[in-house]
Formats: structure tokens, sequence, C-alpha cells
């Protein structure tokens, strides 16, 4: 109703100021909805001579007198000023909106004036006198004198509850009038609007009216912001605002839209045009808009990048120049010559494998130009049994069975049988000879799964009747008594969120409710060290692929980097806005990469600490990461049941899978990165073509430049097998050093 | 669009009666209305951003239950004290009452006896974390594995019905949004191979070790693992190596059936004791044969079993008779398993042999034949089953002796321990019954010559008696020394010893013919409708050979369901069942005709031409044509046609039927008779006319 009087009224006074436009600020302050505003409009009518900053001045000593509710001396003001009791009964929004319309084209510059001069507005309340339709004035002004204190938060501003949602109709039918190649751009402006226009109105104590608000424009919002707009519904009182996590995450970040330029000038001309003021400080205050020049993006691609807490990525945050190269390999001796002849008698070619190794060599002699400097950050030196383990590596790599979409791998699934208490992590060594489970209540068991038996070193004083002399003193020191399949380490007060083991398989870590990160010895098989630093429960923890430095990220929000002989945290990775759940090395050591439940993942820089990638597309907190072993690109999946494939080098999604229904835990890639491995909450592991999926797509320059990366439609092509288990959610997948694939769970009959 | 997903998100907020409730409970009376409102908004949302929190938890317990530790975690990060004595695995099983047009929802705690609690015994300590390794796929293709959940299922639907409600809510809420191509679709598995007789199958050893052996691991991965270890050799072997005794039990599954076996078991149940003969027939030979029901064993087994415990209180001789055939086919299944179901099947068989009343006219009514059967069907679960661990044998043999030893007995019970004892083989008659028969001829003489009692101790000495001269007399022609002589006989059997040897001599003398003995005990009871036809072989052939399992009722059945006048042929007294059995020597041969003589159409098979030389060779009664060749001389058919009045026959090889007991449909027995003459020398030394 009052739209249409708005309309009406807009035209009429249109026609009269029509030619009072001026091109100074006067136009700025108009399109904030203060009276002030209006009545300064009305005075240049009379006054067209007066400078802008008179008229500046003039405004802010109303608004102050009218703020202490001085009217006597307001109105004596405005009379010497020579303002007309005409433009005083002249509504509000419709002078100002012709004055926001004399401002056609002001571009991104006019909008940071604009905003700057919004915020002096926001103490500002709506004038009674001044407001147009005069039932709404009489509501609105008994009630709008906002605290001084108030004033200062970025909620204060005061508009009309009533308006809200007219302002929020209003809006909607523009963009739904738009052309079709603007329409979903402009769309993405709905939620994030949405949300803060709920909050003001919760914020200023409006309840009923935000409730309302919250029915009518709730069902509108896409579909991906569902669980977020559920924390919302359930925030109805000021006092809740306080120390509610959504809430502050939307407050102390702006929310990221990308929109083309064209777009974007539409949008404002409308906002101008219609006088939105309320739509249009949200916009200047909570939204970032990032512009680019180009085409709007489709649908489609808007839909493929958004679903995070606060938007997209910056374009800007994802420019940083990644090195996503492998580390050179140390050049190892390698004492090969008397068991290849073995291998060669058995399998009888010969001449295959010089060759291989040669090829091996030589690549590895090449510098990766997009490999990082070997020593940017400091590495641990190979021991003796590194060296050792690197050999075996190499020796089953020659073994490695080549996969592909006609020769799958083969999967062996390790049950986790009456695991009432809950298995909550799982890890493999490298090598694929032990297992650990961390579990709901609180231990960590470690399962050999080799005929190797998993024991003990010999206590201290058994230990100095040892001859250290002798060649297998290390086969001396073990206590052959405590030799069993499995052992249980004792140590954490909560559950066991996240496991690791050490790439040397001495050390395991393991995260825990309770805060810590504990390191726990695989010699001795007690606990080394607990690491404390996150306060609340540490969801995920990874070693280095080197060793020595380990990620740990959890409710706290801070993903921290150590080095297990340091107490305290070397690096601390401040950013995501929700829970850190997972987290991941990159192979060459200098990136690790964390995923929130924020929707989106960040990688970050070991060196600097710095954010070096946003990526967001994930509509669901994310639970599993993975690394091809190129290090070029990074999986994801997250509760939302899709898997995402990112080039790190570019920063831009490549591939979406979808096919699991449920929870994605476990992401691995097979040695060669041939094929990627998804298990899920919903009983199945899939195998996924990655080679095809990484070669259908096409980066030209501009999509590498915008990141507006047209996905394959159809994933169904790029799966290569489904296999269910029996009631047993996959939580863990590993591929060995022959590319046979492991999975883990718990039966959960 | 939207419509449909408003009401998820309407706040929903505790009612202000429940702050009262609260606020009385710690002592504030008189709450205002106002500060209850406002108490119940604040509470519902802290207690929503809880269960927000809580989620998290579930999340990262890789759970998809919310549990109360995660709501204790919850409260822990928000520093509140978490909730104690709230741990439950399960759902908390809030209960409701209402009255007095108050609703109330609780937590139903139980009062607990101490003493009770320390008087039991502890809890069984549970199993530890194992891991057990098998393969999910080999190289792309999944084995069909116990431990891999069956082929061509949507399991989703199957295994997990709870968590196909969250996945359609999940495909509601993605394709709200068209771009979102997440179209779950539910198939509903269907078995290609619809209802009634197929169901998969799943083998007998596998049956066996799930039931037997739970303590074994059950390693079907092994034989593939075999094929792959080539190229795989470490792994697998550490996949070996892990599953050596890890599993150290099976978990517990519950079988649920599926529509179409629920159907199957319904109908099934109804036939088998229903009154369509033709159905029950067909019924039965399904069970016999059919190769998937394995899990309905339990059912059926229970069935079985609490249909005998009714039915022998109300004397319902029909019923008991019928599930007695489902006891005789479910064993004739080859494929079922029944280890697991003796416990409930034994007690039911044996309630039908020693019960002391089986029927309501105990004078008329033949429930011999019952206990007859019943008998021959516990001998035969003995043989089958008996092991050293369960003993069966052993301690039905000690359950019968007991209870026949006993003076009190009835002569029911007697007889029915006496043909259980006598049906378990020769050598259990030899060394239980043999040196009984002086103390039971004497107890026979007393009924039959001492003053008459009653008319039901009468039949039942009388049929003790028949009973003991059968079996006895085969065995004692075996093994006792030549001179048969009346009066030792008498010395060493007492009462029974005179009829005793001229039984005997008469079994010598069929053995000394060298003649392939067929002995067959057709017995007919025509109770008012139920047939019962069982056709014995061999009593004490002359290889010795003989045992319990020739009786091949069921087959005859199964071959029953073939005569195509059957399913259309509703009313049973129009039909005639011929059952033939011939036995030769170690061998026996069995053929089975079949033919309704109302509709006048016959069939004729055989079941089995076993290695011996005869030929079967059948005639119909009713056509007195169809022979089908072979004039060997030793052939024997036995045509038992069963008249429509209430009356029952029975034939008994040994020719000692009282008549008083059985009424015989004279024409179809001439006829029987006339052919066995003509046709069979042998038959008419075991004529008793």
């Amino acid at each position: 109703m009052a739209a249409v009087q708005d309309g009406q009224l807009n035209l009429e006074v249109e026609k009269d100021i029509k030619t009072e436009i001026t091109n100074d600020g006067s136009g700025n302050i108009n399109a904030n909805s203060s009276s002030p505003g209006s009545t300064s409009s009305g005075g240049k009518s009379k006054s067209p001579a007066g400078s802008g900053e008179d008229q500046q001045t003039l405004l802010a000593v109303l608004q102050f007198l009218k703020r202490n509710k001085l009217t006597e001396s307001v109105d004596i003001l405005r009379r010497e000023a020579g303002l007309s009791a005409d433009a005083d009964d002249s509504p509000v929004s419709e002078s100002a909106g012709a004055g926001s319309g004399g401002v056609p084209s002001v571009g991104a510059d006019g909008g940071d004036a604009n905003s700057l001069l919004s915020r002096v507005s926001i103490a500002t309340p709506v004038a009674p006198p001044a407001t147009a339709p005069p039932k709404v004035v009489a509501a609105s002004g008994g009630e709008d004198q906002p605290d001084v204190n108030v004033v200062l938060s970025a909620y204060s501003q005061q508009g009309d509850p009533v308006l809200y949602p007219l302002y929020y109709n209003g809006l909607k039918k523009f963009i739904e009038s738009v052309l079709d190649c603007h329409r979903a751009e402009l769309s993405q402006v709905f939620y994030p609007l949405f949300v803060h226009m709920y909050l003001e109105l919760v914020y200023n104590n409006h309840e009923n009216e935000a409730k309302q608000f919250f029915e009518k424009f709730s069902g509108d919002q896409e579909c991906y912001y569902e669980e977020d707009l559920r924390i919302l519904s359930s925030m109805s009182k000021k006092e809740h605002m306080k120390g509610n996590e959504t809430m502050l995450d939307f407050r102390t970040s702006k929310f990221v839209l990308r929109i083309s330029r064209d777009s974007y000038q539409l949008l404002k001309r409308h906002l101008q045009e219609r006088q939105n003021n309320q739509i249009w400080n949200i916009i200047q205050e909570h939204l970032y808009i990032d512009i680019f020049d180009g085409m709007p993006r489709s649908k489609s691609q808007i839909d493929a990048m958004s679903g995070s807490l606060a938007g997209e990525g910056k374009r800007d945050a994802n420019k940083a120049k990644v090195f996503y190269g492998l580390l050179k390999e140390p050049e190892i001796e390698v004492p090969l010559d008397d068991e290849d002849e073995e291998a060669e008698n058995e399998e009888g070619k010969p001449k295959k494998k010089k060759p291989k190794k040669d090829s091996m060599g030589s690549k590895s002699k090449k510098q990766d130009p997009n490999a990082p400097q070997q020593t940017r950050i400091p590495l641990p030196e190979l021991k003796d049994s590194d060296k050792l383990d690197k050999i075996m590596n190499m020796k089953e790599a020659t073994k490695k069975i080549r996969l592909g979409p006609d020769n799958l791998p083969s999967i062996c699934f390790y049950s986790f049988l009456n695991a009432y208490q809950g298995l909550t992590a799982v890890d493999f060594t490298d090598d694929s000879s032990l297992i650990a489970g961390g579990f709901a209540d609180s231990t960590v068991r470690v399962w050999s799964v080799t005929p190797k038996k998993l024991r003990r070193v010999k206590s201290a004083a058994d230990l100095s009747n040892i001859d250290k002399e002798s060649d297998d003193v290390l086969e001396r020191i073990m206590d052959e008594k405590t030799a069993s399949e499995s052992k249980i380490l004792y140590g954490h007060s909560g559950p066991v969120y996240g496991i690791s083991f050490s790439p040397d398989r001495n050390y395991l870590l393991s995260s825990s409710e309770d805060g810590t990160v504990r390191l726990w010895s695989l010699q001795t098989f007690t606990c080394l060290v607990g690491y404390k630093g996150h306060n609340y429960p540490v969801w995920d923890t990874q070693f280095s692929p080197y060793g020595y430095y380990f990620i740990s990220g959890g409710h706290d929000r801070v993903a921290r980097l150590w080095a297990t002989d340091h107490y305290q945290p070397l690096r601390m990775f401040a950013g995501h806005l929700a829970d850190i759940t997972c987290t991941l090395f990159h192979p060459n050591s200098n990136y690790v990469a964390t995923g929130s439940a924020d929707r989106t993942i960040r990688l970050w820089d070991v060196l600097t600490g710095n954010c070096v990638r946003i990526l967001t597309g994930h509509k669901g907190p994310i639970h599993s990461l993975a690394f091809s072993p190129n290090g070029k690109f990074m999986a994801s999946g997250a509760t939302d049941g899709r898997v995402l494939l990112w080039d790190v080098g570019h920063g831009l999604m490549v591939g979406e899978l979808k096919g699991h229904t449920d929870t994605i835990y476990a992401l691995k890639f097979s040695r060669d990165g041939e094929i990627l491995a998804s298990g899920s909450m919903d009983n199945t592991v899939k195998l996924w073509d990655t080679l095809k999926a990484f070669d259908d797509v096409e980066l030209d320059d501009f999509t590498a430049a915008t990141g507006h990366i047209h996905l394959p439609e159809n994933s169904q092509e790029l799966l290569l097998g489904t296999y269910m288990t029996k009631s047993t959610p996959v939580i863990h997948l590993h591929f060995t050093r022959r590319n046979l694939l492991l999975a883990a769970g718990a039966y959960n009959p | 669009m939207a419509e449909e997903r408003r009401p998820k998100q309407c706040t929903v907020v505790l009612p202000t009666e429940s702050m009262k409730a609260m606020a009385e409970s710690i002592g504030v009376g008189q709450l205002q209305e106002e500060s209850c409102a406002a108490l119940s908004e604040e509470v519902s949302y802290r207690i929503k951003e809880i269960a927000q929190d809580a989620l998290k938890f579930m999340h990262h317990g890789k759970r998809r239950k919310l549990t109360t530790s995660d709501i204790d975690h919850a409260l822990k990060l928000k520093n509140v004290e978490p909730l104690y004595g709230f741990q439950s695995q399960e759902f908390i099983p809030f209960r409701f009452a209402s009255g007095g047009g108050r609703e109330l929802h609780f937590y139903e705690e139980k009062e607990v006896d101490l003493s009770d609690i320390i008087n039991t015994p502890l809890p069984r300590v549970p199993l530890d974390v194992s891991l057990k390794a098998h393969w999910l796929s080999i190289e792309g293709v999944q084995p069909a594995i116990p431990e891999n959940p069956p082929p061509g299922e949507m399991s989703v639907c199957v295994c997990f019905p709870s968590f196909s409600i969250i996945y359609l809510s999940k495909a509601a809420f993605f394709t709200k949004q068209p771009h979102f191509h997440h179209v779950y679709i539910f198939t509903v598995y269907i078995p290609s191979h619809f209802f009634p007789l197929h169901f998969p199958s799943a083998p007998k050893e596998q049956q066996k070790a799930e039931s037997t052996e739970p303590l074994k691991v059950v390693k079907p991965g092994q034989e593939e693992e075999g094929s792959i270890q080539k190229g795989q050799g470490a792994i697998s072997a550490e996949a070996k190596g892990k599953k050596e005794g890890l599993m150290r039990m099976k978990p517990r599954s519950t079988h649920e059936l599926s529509v179409e076996q629920q159907l199957y078991y319904k109908e099934i149940t109804e036939a088998c004791v229903g009154s369509c003969e033709a159905k029950r027939a067909e019924a039965l030979q399904s069970i016999a044969t059919d190769p998937g029901l394995y899990q309905m064993l339990p059912r059926f087994s229970t069935f079985i079993s609490e249909g005998v415990r009714v039915n022998v209180v109300q004397n319902n001789l029909a019923l008991l008779i019928y599930l007695m055939r489902m006891v005789k086919a479910l064993m004739d299944n080859p494929t079922l398993y029944l280890e697991k179901y003796l416990h409930e099947l034994i007690p039911a068989v044996v309630t039908c042999i020693v019960s002391k009343q089986l029927c309501l006219r105990p004078d008329v009514d033949n429930h011999w034949a019952l206990r007859d059967f019943a008998a021959r069907l516990m001998a035969q679960s003995c043989k089958t089953f008996s092991t050293t661990t369960n003993n069966i044998q052993s301690r039905i043999t000690k359950t019968f002796t007991k209870s026949w030893l006993d003076e009190k007995t009835q002569w029911t019970t007697r007889y029915g321990c006496i043909a259980g004892l006598s049906e378990l083989g020769p050598d259990v008659i030899k060394t239980l019954i043999l040196p009984r028969l002086t103390v039971e001829g004497a107890r026979i003489k007393a009924v039959s010559e001492g003053p008459v009692v009653s008319n039901i101790d009468k039949i039942g000495a009388d049929h003790v008696q028949s009973l003991l001269l059968k079996h006895c007399a085969s065995v004692i022609a075996k093994t006792r020394p030549l001179p048969d002589n009346m009066e030792q006989y008498r010395a060493d059997y007492g009462y029974l010893g005179p009829t005793l040897c001229s039984h005997v001599v008469k079994a010598r003398a069929q053995a000394a013919l060298q003649a392939q003995q067929v002995n067959r005990t057709t017995l007919t009871i025509t109770q008012p409708r139920p047939t019962l036809t069982v056709s014995q072989s061999g009593i004490g052939g002359s290889g010795g050979s003989r045992s319990p399992s020739i009786i091949k009722v069921p087959s005859s059945l199964t071959l029953m369901s073939t005569r195509p006048g059957t399913p259309t042929q509703p009313s049973p007294p129009a039909t005639k069942y011929i059952v033939m059995a011939t036995s030769a020597g170690a061998s026996s041969t069995q053929q089975v005709i079949t033919l309704s003589s109302s509709s006048g159409s016959s069939v004729t098979s055989t079941v089995a031409s076993a290695t011996s030389t005869l030929q079967p060779l059948v005639k119909l009664e009713s056509r007195g044509a169809g022979g089908l060749g072979g004039s060997r001389p030793l052939q024997k058919y036995i045509v038992v046609s069963l008249p429509t009045s209430a009356s029952s026959s029975l034939e008994s090889k040994s020719g000692m039927l009282p008549p008083s007991s059985s009424s015989t449909s004279p024409i179809s027995l001439e006829a029987g008779m006339k052919m066995d003459r003509s046709d069979s020398p042998g038959a008419s030394t075991q004529s008793p006319h």
C-alpha cells in the first residue's frame, strides 16, 4: 500500500524537483532516509546558490537539534534558512528518491562516498514530521529514539520495521523484471540482504516484524542456505545476538558477491531511483561487491561457486602465487641391484626396469617451475631409516598397478567390529602396515596388519643390560613379551576426532574433544607430548608428509601449525568463520589446506602464514580433503554429498562429482592420481576418473582470469564404480604403494 | 516453491506451561505469565543453540544418530555443566501419559531393587573391538560374499529403512532448485522370481556355519584372496594374517521378512492347516522342495511348536497330524538346516508320540497312526541330527524308557514310548524292548484277560501288543538261534511268547524264501477329513539295512501335486492316493501312483528307479489296467481308496489288526488284496486271511 503511495508521490515530486538536480554531495545525502535530507533538498529549491558545504553544515545542525528534541529550535532554524513548510510536508522517501535519481551513474567512487555519508546518517532518527504516510509516522516516531551506545553498532540503523518487507519486495520485483542475464547475478543479493534486514529487525527489537519478515521471505532463499536460516530463525531477540557465532560472522565479515559491472549498475540505479535507502545502506555496510568487467555469469556458474557462509572468495584473494609443484626427491643411492635381479628372475623382464629408473632420475633432477624452493621451509634431515623406507617405497612403486577406467583397483575393506563406543577416526601408515583408530571413548587403538606384531621397547633398566654394539640392537631393545596385534593408548579425556601417523611410523598424533593434540610414540606406546592451545574440541590433525610439522584445527576456528619439538604453535591461521573441520598438508609441505564448517576451503602458506586461496562452492561443512599426488589438484567432500575438484594453481573449481547421498568422510587419490576414491556415510565407496575430469576442463585465459568456469554437466560419466558395504560407513580410504585401495569403517548393525 | 518448506522453519517455542511446571519443581510458585513467556522463548533459543552444536559432534563422531553424549559435549562447549545420568545409547524412551485434560511426557525410570542387582550374575563382558578385512571389490567387481550386501538390491531401502527417510527428505531438499540434479530414485527391490516358490537361497553350509559355529570366523573371502595374492602378496598376507581369530562372534542379525515372504508364509501355513487337502499337498511340497525358505524357518518352527502346544490341549488330532506333516516336509527339504530349531521341533514331535490323549474320542479315533508317524519322524531326526555333542538319540531314548518303565503310565503313552523306541532301530529293540517283553506281556494279559476295566484300556493294550509283536518278531528272527519252541518262547517272553513265536516263524519263513520282501504299512486315517498316508517299507528286511529314512511320505505328496486333477479338485474324499513301497534287499524303489477316481484321470510316476532289478509295475485299481509291462514276480501294489465316510483304516503288514479298531473300505481293500495275491507270491504269506 505504502509502496503504491510512494510511487505516486514519487512521480509528482520528481516533476517538481526535476530542475534542481545538482551534482554536489547533496544528492548523496538525500539518498539517506532522513528528514534533514529532504529539508535540505527543499532548501536548495529555494536557494539554489547555496553551496554544498553550507547545506551539509545546516543539515548536521538540524540533525543534532532534532535528536535532542529541540523542535522549536528546528523550526526557527528552518525558517531562517528559508526552508518552506512544503518541504517539511514533502515525504522523505519521495524527495530523497528524487535526489538519488539525480545521481544516475555515480559508479564505484560515488558508492564509496555514499557509504561514508550513510555512516554519518546512521545516527539520524527517522524524523516524525518528515516521514511520508501519516499513520506510519506516528507508529515509527514514537518508538524510534535510539540509545547512544547502540548507535555505534552496525545494526542500529533505524528504518520503519513495517517498510522492510516492502523494500525487500520492491527489490525482488525489480530483480525479477530485469533481463535474464542480470537476474541470476542480482539474485545473489537476496540472501545477504535478507539476513541483514532480519538481523536489523531483531537488533532493534522488532520481534514480531522480524518473524513476519522471516516467514515471508525465508522460502525464497537458495536451498543451500537452509542451515544458516535455521540458526537465524531461532534468533528472535536482541539478547540472543550476543554470543551467537553465526551472528558474529555476519556482522564481522562482509558477504562477498561477484557481480558484473553491468548488473551492478543496474542494481544501483534502481536502488537510487527508488530511494531504497535501507537496502542501499546494507549493501554498503555489509556486502562486498566484487565487480568484474565482462559477461554476467549464468545461474549455474553462480550456484557452483556460492554457498559459503560469507559468499564467494574475493578474486584477489586467490591471486597469490602458489607453488604447487613437488619438492625434488633427495638423491638416494639405491642398492637395488641384488634385489632387482631377484625380481627380474621372478618376472622375467629385465630390460624394462632400468630405463624406467633412469627416466625417473632425470625427471627428479629437473626443477619443477611451479615447485617451491627446496629450502623454502626448513625440513627435517632424512634419517637412515627414512632412506630405507624411501627405497622400499620406490621398490614397491615399481610393482604398482597402473590404474585407469579399465583397470580398477581392488578394495580391501577393514571393518571395525564391536565398536560400540563409536569409531571416530582412522588412519593408515603410508606403507599400510599399521592402522590406528580413534574412538569416542577417548581411546586410540593401533593395530598391526602385518604378521609383525607390535612390541614395546624394553624398560630403561632392561635396556642397560643390552649389548649396544651388537648388530641386531634394534631387535634386542624390543620387549618380546609385549608383542600383540593391537595396542591401546589411553590419555585423552574426550572422543578422539583426528588421528595421523608420522611418515616414519614412529609417532602418532591424535586430536580430541578435550582440546589437546597428543603425540604418541609407537616405540613405547606412551604419550610423549600433549599440545595445548586449542581450548575447544580439535576436529582434525595431520602430519606433514615430511614429518616434524603438523597442523591442527578445531572449534576455535584457528588452524595451528606445530612442530613436534615445540610446545607452542609456530603459526596460527585465522580467517575461517566457523569450525575448522579438516586439515591437510600439501604434498610439498609448504601449504596447508583447511576445510571448515563455513563451507569454504582455505589454503595457507606455511612460510608466511597468509591465506593464499579461498575456495567456495560447497553447500555444507567440509569433512574431507585430498591433494592429488602431483600437488596440482585438490578434492574436497562435504556433508552435501558432493565432491569438488580444484585447481590449486589457479584457485578454480574444475569439477563437481555428484553421486553420494551423505557426508563424504574420506577422499583419496590413487598413487598416480588417475583415480579418486570417495567414501561416504551412505555406506559406499565410489571411484572417479579424475584424469578425465581434469582433461575435460578447458582453461583459457579468460576463465583463468575471472574464475568463471563452465563445469561439465554430467559427472556420472566420471563415475567408474560404486561399491556398497554392508551397513558400514566408510570413514577412511588409503591407497597402498601398489595401488590397492584400503577402506575402513565401523560395522554398524 | 517456498511454501512447502516454510513449516520446517517456523519458530517452535516451548509452551509456557512447561516453564510453570519446571518452576514449580524447583519451588518457585506463582510465576507471572509474562515471565513464563519470556523464559520459554529464551529456553527455546538456548535449546536450539545447543542442539545445533550437538549436531557438530554427531557429524564428527561419524554418526547419524544424535546421542546424549553429543548434548553433553555441546553443553561443555558453552561452559555449562553437562547433564548427568542420561547416558543412553538408544533413544530416550519418553513415555506419554494423559489424564485430566493434561498431557505429559516423562522419562520412565524404574525403581530397582538393589539386592536384585547384587544377586544377578554379572553380564557378559562385551567383546573387544577387532578388525576384519574382506574384499569389497576385486579389480572393480564386487565379490558375492556375506560381508558384502547382496547384489542387485537397493540396499538403502532394504537395509536401512530409517535412513531412506533421510534420503527422501534430502532429495526433496535438493530438488527444490532445478540446477541440482539430485533426483534420487528409489526403486523397491522386488525379486525377479516372484512369489511364492522362490526366494534367494543361501547355501546350506552357510546356514550351518551361521547357526552352529558363531565362534568361528566365516571367511568366504579367502578363496578370492588366493587369486590375486600373486599380485598383491604383501597385502593379502596382511589381510589374511588379520583375519585369523579376530572376529570372535557373529554380530546378531535380525531377519525381516519381505512382503513376498510374509505373504508366502501366510499362505503356506494356512494351507497346511486348512481344510483343502489339495492345497495342503501343494504347500507341503513347497516346504519340502523350495530352496529359499531358510529365512522363514524360525517362523515355521515356532508355528509348529505353538500349534502342537495348543492342539494337544484341545485334542485336535487332525491339526496335530497336519503339523507333523509340516515337520516331515521341513525335514525333507535338503536346503534347510534344522539344527538350530530342534529345540522347538523335537518337543513338538515327542508330544505327538507320548501324549496321554491326542483326540477327543480315544476309543474311536486312530491316534495310533499319528504316534507311529511321529515316532518315525523322531527316529529320522535322531538319525540325521544326533551328534556326540547334542546326544539327541540317547536323550530321547532315556525319555521314552523312563516313562515306559513307570507303572502308572497310560496305555496310550506306553504305546508311544514303545513305538518311539522301536523306530530307533533293531539295536534299541534288542537292548531295551526285548528284556521288557515279559513284564509288558503280563500287563497286557492283565488287561485283556482280566476283568474288563475300560474299553479304552483294552484297545490300548491290544495296540501295544500288536506293536510289540510287529517290531520284536523281526529282531528276534534275526538274533535268536533257530529252534522256535513255543514253550521256550513262553518261558522267555511270558504271555506274548506264543504269538511272538508264530510271528518269528513267519518272519523266518520269509527270510528263508530269500524273497525280496516287501513290507508295508499303510496308514490311512480319516478323521473328519484329513488324510495321512504313510507307506513304510521293509521291517527287518533281508539285509538288515533297514533304516527309517526310507520313509518317503512327502515324496508321494510331491507327486500328488503333479496330478492334473488335483488343483481343480477341491473335494478330498473323491481322491485316492496310492502309495507303494517295495523293498528289495538293501535298495528300495518306490512307485507312487496317484489317481483321482472322480475325474477319471490318472497319473503314474516313478520316484526312483534304484539299483534293484525291479521293474516297476503298476496297476490301477479303478481301471484295473495300466500295467506297465514287466512280469517279474516280486512286485506289489497297495491300493487304498479312501472312503468319504468318517472311518479310519489301518492296514498293517503284520495283519494283526484288531477288526474293532478299524473299518476298512471293503471294495478297495479287496481289490488290493486280490492283486496282491494274484501278482505276488510273497504276499500270500503275509495275508492274515
